[in-house]
Order: C-alpha cells, then structure tokens, then sequence
C-alpha cells in the first residue's frame, strides 16, 4: 500500500474562514483520509505547531491560509522561515482563499506567488472570500489522484474559475432585459445596476457549485463582491459605480459601446411576467 | 441589379424622402411623390421598402447612425471634455446648415408624428446609435472627473434639448446672427452646466 500524501495547512494573516468554510464540506473525513494531515490549526494532525516550526519535517502538499507577513512568526519561527522550508519541499502549494492568493483583506505584501520565484510554478490560486469547501475538496482530491489542473494566467484552476459569477444565476432573464431589482433580499430583479453585484465582472462557481448545496450570494439577493478577483475587496460593496446612470463596469469582454447599446434596447420593453412577483402576487 | 447599385438606389431614396417629408410633413408627402423625385416607379419603389411607415422609420434610423458615427469620432478622439461639447455642438449645427432635413426630419416628423413610429421604433431603439454615442460621451466626462455625476436624462437633455431649440430657432430664422457663431458660448454654457 502507499503511503498517504503529506499534506501541512499554514496560516498567515487570516480570519480563519476559509478553514471554517472547509470544515462545513459534508464528506470532511472520508476526503481527508486520503492525506496524512501534518498539521492544521483545528483538525486532528499529526504534528503540533511546534514540532512544524522546526522545519524538520517535509510535506507534499502545502496549504496556505491567510495573506503572507514576512515579519510574521508562529511559534518564534518567521513564517518565511516556514514558507521557505514547506515551499521547497512541497509538489504542489494551495494559496487558500483570497488572502493567499493576492494579498486581499490583508493585502500588505500580494500573493503567495510574489514571494518567490522558485515557487511560483508549484501554486494553485484559490481564491474567495471564503472559498467554497468543494472547490478545495476538488484540488485536494486531484493531489490524491496525481491529477493536473489547467489554470488560468492568475493561477487559478479553470474548471473552477473558467466561468463567470452570472453563469448559473437564477436572475439572468433579469439582467437580459433590464428589470433591476427594487432591494436586496429579493427574488426578483437584477442586482447589477443598482445593489453593486459583479457576477457580470467576476470569475467563479458560485452559481453553479451551490454554497451549503442550495444557494448563493446572488440567488438570496445579496450581490456579488467579485470575491475571487485580484482587486478585492473594493470600496462600496453594496453600490453600484454609475457615471451619469451608466454603469462604469460593463460586463467582462463587453465593449461598452455594444452593452450600452443592447441595454438600452432592452430597456424599452416591458415584459409584464417580469415585472410581477414570482411569489407573492 | 448589383447589390452595390441596389444599395445606391436605396439611399437615393432615403436621401429624397428625408428632403420631401421636412418639407412637405409625413402624411402630406406619398409614395408617388417619393418614387417621382428619384425617378423610380412606384411598383419598384416597394422592393426597397413595403411602406411609408417602414421608410419613415429607416430614415430615423439613417439619422441616428449619421449623427452616431460622427458623435462616436469625436468620443474615440484625445480631445478634452470642453473640446468634445465644442466639437459635438459645432458637428450639429454644420448639419443643421448642411444637412437641415435631418434636422428637420427629426423635431418636425419623429417627435410630432410618434403614432408612425410605433412597433419596431420603441423607445430609444430607433435612435440607439446616437444615444449610445452620447451616453459614452457623459460616461467619459464624468469618469474623468469633469463632469458632475447626475442622472443620464437629466444632462442629456440639457444638452441635446439646447441645441435642437437652436436649430429649430435657425429654421424659424429668429436668430440675429449666424448659426456657427453661437458655437463657443453654448459650448461655454453646457460645460459650466455639466462641470464638477
């Protein structure tokens, strides 16, 4: 029989969500008995931090929550001590979350990426705020495997982030013909022009790997943060940026010239059943 | 026929019904009258379009593609926001002189007559092209941060409301001096209007 791959969780700056959100994957168990867990802040291991801290030890697969702090230490050890030792021997390194993948809430020092050449091919970026548990469950699952995943040029798995946020939203025949939604927690409308949403703006899954199964930002009318993009977070979530009531992002590869010009078509017509409630009329 | 030759003799139709309808009005001008002036058969005039009411609508569009490519040179040129109101306001009342049926078409059979243009001419479809282009030349503006943030109708009209008043005090031949020689004091006042 072979051994199990070694995987080692690390954290950097971090609120600890997207280690929160992956205990909430159903199958936590049966998908982590394919790993010899070294260590993890909050999951059975087989290491403590201290013994990890001592770079004694070597892992195949390297998971980093939280965004990178050169100056950082756990356990009296740099964490770029840390990085430095896990980085080199690991095959493959999960920047976990936004954080990790490009610096985000915390964003002093950029992704994991930036900070060294050497790893830089080893990385798979993913990014959310949280992460979904399925998509680590995916990469993890891959690692057991010895399975390649095509990424995209930020390092991100495509079968993952291939696809934009508004794929597989439930408000699609809303965005289509310009019926904005009049709040935020409600079934009808879109949230693009008015409540800020970027599922036109930004790459991921959530609409089609459901968050607890179910359901997503956009589909219990919250917008989009456009959580999984470089750039996050930005200032006003919540609020759309309109130059003179025209949005100032269009969607992703739209020329604004051709948005304006179907949005503005759409908008002359009123198709009454969207107009009505879908649930209370 | 050549589809080169077809073409040119649609847009020779559409040039002479846009100078009969400024002048004669939509009901008051007939096909007839149309297919005459271009000397065409009225029979032939129907291969190029099945009625009045589907040419008055091409004409709309005619315009606004016109007004649209020339709007959309001045969006995609370096000038600043002041020198594109400028360029916008001095390209209009060239047409106005140059081109008065277009003028004319619009403000005196598109607004009065709107029944014709119903189906098919809902809303801004008709003149989609011409407001795009102005809706990218606010956008712009107010990106830069030169012109204040407000709502789209709101500029739009003050800006395309001034200058058709002006073209259609020209028309009525009210205005004392020439057209052309309004161009920087209007550009003066839909800058300071519009300006953060």
């Amino acid at each position: 029989m072979h051994s199990k791959p070694k995987a080692l969780w690390l954290q950097g700056l971090t609120c600890n969500g997207n280690s929160h959100s992956f205990l909430n994957h159903p199958q936590l168990g049966i998908l982590m008995e394919r790993f010899e867990l070294l260590y993890h802040p909050h999951l059975p291991c087989t290491l403590s931090l201290e013994a990890v801290v001592t770079c004694m030890h070597e892992c195949d697969l390297l998971l980093f929550e939280g965004a990178f702090e050169p100056t950082m230490r756990r356990a009296g050890v740099a964490l770029e001590r840390l990085l430095e030792h896990y980085g080199a021997c690991a095959a493959q390194i999960v920047a976990v979350g936004s954080c990790a993948s490009f610096g985000g809430v915390f964003g002093s020092s950029g992704g994991l990426d930036a900070q060294s050449q050497a790893w830089s091919e080893k990385i798979i970026n993913l990014s959310g705020c949280p992460i979904h548990p399925e998509w680590l469950a995916l990469i993890l699952s891959g690692f057991a495997e010895g399975s390649a995943f095509a990424l995209d040029a930020q390092r991100r798995p495509k079968a993952l982030y291939a696809h934009l946020v508004h794929h597989g939203c439930t408000r699609n025949e809303y965005f289509e013909w310009k019926v904005d939604a009049k709040g935020f927690g409600v079934n009808e409308g879109c949230l693009y022009y008015d409540q800020g949403c970027r599922g036109v703006l930004s790459h991921g899954s959530c609409n089609r790997i459901l968050w607890g199964g179910v359901s997503s930002k956009t589909r219990s009318g919250q917008p989009c943060f456009g959580c999984t993009e470089s750039d996050f977070p930005r200032r006003d979530l919540f609020k759309t940026r309109k130059n003179m009531s025209i949005p100032h992002e269009v969607p992703l590869g739209v020329s604004k010239r051709a948005y304006l010009t179907l949005a503005g078509i759409a908008k002359t017509f009123t198709i009454e059943r969207l107009s009505k409630d879908l649930m209370d009329d | 026929m050549s589809t080169l030759k077809r073409l040119k003799r649609r847009e020779e139709i559409i040039e002479g019904a846009l100078k009969l309808f400024s002048k004669g009005g939509f009901y008051q001008t007939t096909i007839p009258d149309i297919a005459r002036t271009i000397g065409m058969s009225v029979g032939n005039f129907y291969n190029y379009f099945t009625s009045k009411e589907v040419l008055a609508k091409e004409l709309l569009l005619y315009i606004s593609e016109y007004l649209g490519e020339r709007i959309r040179t001045i969006n995609e040129s370096d000038a600043t926001t002041q020198e594109k109101i400028r360029a916008i306001v001095a390209m209009y009342f060239e047409m106005v002189q140059s081109r008065p049926e277009m003028i004319e078409y619009f403000l005196r059979i598109f607004l009065s007559n709107r029944e014709v243009f119903g189906e098919g001419c809902e809303g801004t479809v008709c003149v989609s092209a011409f407001i795009t282009e102005m809706m990218l030349f606010f956008d712009d503006g107010v990106s830069c941060g030169d012109l204040r943030e407000q709502d789209f109708f709101s500029a739009f009209g003050l800006f395309m409301g001034y200058l058709g008043g002006m073209a259609f005090l020209c028309g009525e031949k009210v205005l004392p001096h020439a057209l052309d020689s309004y161009v920087d004091s209007i550009t003066q006042n839909i800058y300071r209007a519009l300006k953060t």
